[in-house]
């Protein structure tokens, strides 16, 4: 192991040298662990994920990372992560599909708990019938569980995002678990150049002496935790205070967003704003839309792309505001479910611009030819409407 | 997140209710947690010291002031920990009839609660309406706990709240200072001494 120094995480966002590596994503997320000073990875395996843990336990084995260990299923993983957060270090996992299905009752459990865990999840169908193929339809499920939740274009992303995830998950008035998502195989198993920071410059150690919980480490103030379990009582106070924690826990979500635009520039990319059609995606949607988009604007068409970045806090004002301009909104997705544009929808006036689609799911590719040839058949409808 | 339906994000203030039912979290309804050098007074930025002044005005004008001390300042764990302790102690000593009423622990303690010894971030207003308090000082309580009280404290009492933040602050608090320490508690003391002798010279 090279001997390393540890760097602000402004020196490592925006002023570090940058060395281009060829990597896929699961490669760019052992780097990143390898970066983000992590104390304990636990693990199980499941495609596509398996490789980057398998990749970190090598990091592991050469001394960047202080603990690993392999869960014997995924509720058992998340459970002990709950458990290596509370006791003050800073920890990683990830998982796909049906292991997230799996383990979900952990994710709120980590939110409820305040604690600042980031889970790489690479996103894939779940079952049945069986599929390890690429589709984000858990990305909308895991939106209402109180976490963080970011989504990569590519390899680069998953690298900066997971980097970044600690940082704004770790500040104390957020201090909430961050899930850093990316398609299964179009980004874990894609080979892309990526930009890394230097091998030996680390982020500064997690310090949970300013956890807005307690902290279960015996060395913080000896207090009683909060586990009497409100459900065991039948009253009033019990209802109240649940509902003002449930409270509590969206609250900080909505403070992390100054962290996300200091830290991540802000929550949303646009390339051509003021155009008269925009493509609003995420994650390789997003990618795609971008091929598309150039294509089209050669032949002349006016289309620009918001591609989102963070899905929560979801970049409501940031949202409201582009969606003014365009005459129409198209929002392609890798799922059945249509979360994002369910999320556009609900919140931009004058939703009836807004076209949910086109979506694949079920492993399907999103060749930009389709993205073309369906928004020039949404606009040929439209003419002859 | 909000349960006052129509009610226009940016121009919402933390104020004394009781307030509704279930009051929102100040967060969600656009209140911003201040910089460094800056506090929040009803959801409003100011410069530190303006909520300075106002702090030493609403305490010494209450007719029953509170300090509510958590774990982190009842607490030997660390020799910050004391000299915040002691402190606050000597700021206590200042207000006039100021109370100390401590929240050593988090686990919910109703029906059992004495309300005139403790108090309790689950239940708060159990012992705001026991003891009358006016205008309460939360300090040394970890965040998520007290904003856990400070919400319930607004829906429903009219109980002023001031929170000192050794961290970012709080919104649901109608006072917040942040990056509270022993000195800064000192300076507020001071601030204190100031205002008293400005009303003893009116």
């Amino acid at each position: 192991m090279l001997e390393r120094k540890v760097v602000s995480p402004e020196y490592m966002f925006f002023e570090a040298p940058r060395e281009k590596k060829y990597l896929i994503g699961n490669e760019a997320v052992a780097e990143a662990v390898k970066r983000a000073n992590v104390d304990m990875v636990i693990s199980y395996p499941i495609t596509p994920q398996s490789e980057a843990t398998h990749i970190v336990g090598d990091i592991y084995a050469q001394g960047y990372v202080k603990d690993y260990y392999r869960g014997e299923d995924e509720f058992n993983v998340m459970s002990a992560m709950a458990g290596a957060a509370m006791g003050g270090v800073r920890a990683f996992t990830a998982t796909s599909g049906p292991g997230t299905l799996r383990a979900f009752e952990m994710f709120p459990c980590w939110a409820g708990e305040r604690l600042p865990i980031v889970c790489a999840f690479m996103t894939r169908g779940v079952n049945s019938p069986l599929t390890i193929q690429p589709d984000n339809i858990e990305i909308g499920w895991l939106a209402d569980t109180g976490m963080l939740i970011f989504h990569a274009e590519d390899p680069q992303d998953f690298f900066d995002m997971i980097l970044q995830a600690y940082v704004i998950a770790e500040q104390p008035d957020v201090h909430l678990p961050v899930g850093v998502c990316a398609d299964g195989f179009f980004v874990t198993h894609t080979r892309e150049i990526v930009e890394l920071t230097p091998e030996d410059e680390m982020l500064p150690p997690y310090d949970p002496s300013v956890s807005p919980v307690v902290t279960m480490d015996m060395e913080t103030v000896p207090v009683r935790h909060m586990k009497d379990p409100f459900v065991m009582k039948s009253n009033y106070i019990s209802y109240n205070t649940h509902a003002s924690w449930q409270q509590e826990v969206r609250a900080a979500a909505e403070r992390a967003r100054k962290y996300i635009t200091r830290y991540m520039g802000s929550p949303v990319e646009v390339v051509h704003p003021g155009a008269e059609i925009l493509f609003m995606a995420s994650g390789t949607a997003a990618a795609q839309a971008r091929v598309a988009m150039e294509r089209m604007r050669a032949e002349g068409i006016d289309i620009g792309l918001v591609k989102i970045k963070v899905i929560r806090p979801f970049p409501e004002k940031e949202i409201t505001e582009l969606a003014e301009v365009p005459r129409i909104i198209i929002i392609p997705e890798h799922n059945i479910t249509g979360w994002l544009a369910r999320d556009i929808k609900s919140r931009v006036n004058n939703n009836a611009k807004i076209y949910g689609g086109p979506r694949v799911f079920g492993g399907m590719t999103m060749p930009p030819e389709m993205l073309v040839e369906e928004t020039k058949k949404l606009l040929l409808n439209l003419v002859t409407a | 997140m909000s349960t006052l339906l129509g009610f226009p994000k940016n121009g919402y203030k933390v104020v004394p209710g009781p307030e509704t039912y279930l009051s929102p979290s100040a967060a969600a309804m656009g209140v911003v947690l201040p910089n460094e050098g800056e506090a929040l007074i009803e959801g409003d930025i100011v410069p530190e010291e303006v909520a300075y002044e106002e702090i030493a005005n609403r305490l010494l004008s209450a007719r029953n002031p509170t300090l509510f001390p958590g774990p982190l300042v009842l607490w030997a764990w660390s020799e910050k920990a004391v000299a915040k302790a002691r402190a606050l102690l000597e700021m206590v000593g200042e207000v006039p009839g100021m109370k100390i009423i401590p929240m050593p622990d988090y686990r919910p303690k109703y029906p059992m609660i004495n309300p005139k010894v403790e108090i309790n971030p689950n239940h708060p207003n159990l012992t705001i309406w026991h003891n009358n308090i006016d205008v309460c000082v939360f300090v040394g309580v970890h965040c998520h706990f007290a904003n856990l009280a400070l919400k319930i404290i607004r829906a429903g009492t009219d109980c002023y709240t001031i929170a000192l933040c050794g961290q970012r602050g709080h919104e649901d608090a109608m006072i917040t200072l942040r990056d509270v320490h022993a000195e800064e508690v000192m300076d507020l003391t001071d601030t204190i001494r100031k205002v008293k002798m400005e009303r003893l010279s009116c």
